[in-house]
């Protein structure tokens, strides 16, 4: 099949409109790294946390989710936290107590909780 | 792993990897036989012959060094433990389906642990994909 120009231009506004409707899909990203390493370092409640701080604050536009091993197994349970347009953070050797602070100053907040972060990447944890 | 109900954690996230849009968990405790099953099916991605080999063995491995995945041996290793064995079927058409034998009243046999917890976080975490869970004693 030959493209034309301007199937390229439908191609790409196509493809504009689908990551918009994506990134248009909440206002923050939580994905608490549930490979084989996290669950055994404990994980689950992390992610427990997560889902009950969110409702808790009622905060519908947050959206949490899990992926698979982040290859860091030491640093486990870990999560990454993406605010719409912002890099993600990593944060690592999660405690419940910590992702009640995390929660409360980055997701809610904007605050980073620099004591907890791994770095300041700029990939999205997939 | 500390209990059955985060192995199955860990299978169930293998299934979303695999992308699945529906995940079955069943327990069935059979208590004439003194006979625990965990079965966890999915209609993802499958393995062929040569991954579920790779899968469920630790030790087999085409590559030298190559590591492999932890998650089903580790389930192998429990179930082995209490005198039972883990089963993996797949197909590229039909999904997986893990099962897990316990001899139920084994010593080293772990316990079931927080299977409510486990089918609340999955199904909490995501909404897309269908979650069903069967228990069953007899
Ligand atoms: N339900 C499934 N559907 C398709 N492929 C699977 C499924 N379960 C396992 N696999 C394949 O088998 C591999 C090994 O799985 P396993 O859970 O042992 O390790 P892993 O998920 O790769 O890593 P981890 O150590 O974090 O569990 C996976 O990487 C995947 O390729
Ligand atoms: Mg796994």
């Amino acid at each position: 099949m030959k493209l034309k120009p301007e199937d390229l231009d439908k191609i790409s506004e196509k493809m504009r409109s689908s990551t918009t409707l994506r990134e248009g899909k909440g206002r923050a990203w939580v994905t608490v790294h549930m490979g084989t390493c996290g669950i055994a370092a404990g994980a689950r409640k992390i992610l427990k946390t997560f889902l009950d701080q969110k409702e808790e604050k009622n905060a519908q536009d947050v959206i949490i989710t899990t992926s698979g091993c982040a290859g860091l197994c030491s640093h486990e349970p870990m999560a990454t936290v993406e605010l719409k347009g912002e890099a993600p953070v990593k944060y690592v050797n999660l405690s419940p107590e910590k992702v009640k602070k995390v929660f409360a100053d980055h997701v809610m907040d904007g605050k980073i909780v620099k004591d907890y972060a791994l770095a300041k990447g700029s990939e999205r944890v997939s | 792993m500390e209990d059955i109900s985060l192995h199955i954690l860990d299978i169930a996230e293998n299934s979303i990897n695999a992308g699945a849009t529906s995940v079955d968990v069943e327990i069935e405790e059979d208590q004439r036989n003194d006979l625990l099953t965990v079965k966890i099916s999915d209609n993802g991605k499958g393995m062929d012959e040569d991954m579920i080999k790779k899968a469920a063995d630790p030790f087999y491995t085409t590559k030298p060094g190559k590591r492999v995945g932890l998650g089903l041996s580790l389930f192998a290793h429990s179930a082995r433990e209490a005198g039972g064995e883990l089963k993996v079927i797949s197909t590229r058409e039909g999904g997986t389906v893990v099962t897990a034998t316990f001899n139920m009243s084994h010593p080293d046999r772990k316990p079931l642990g927080n299977v409510q917890e486990t089918m609340d976080v999955l199904k909490a975490s995501h909404p897309e994909i269908e979650f069903k869970f069967k228990h069953t004693r007899f």
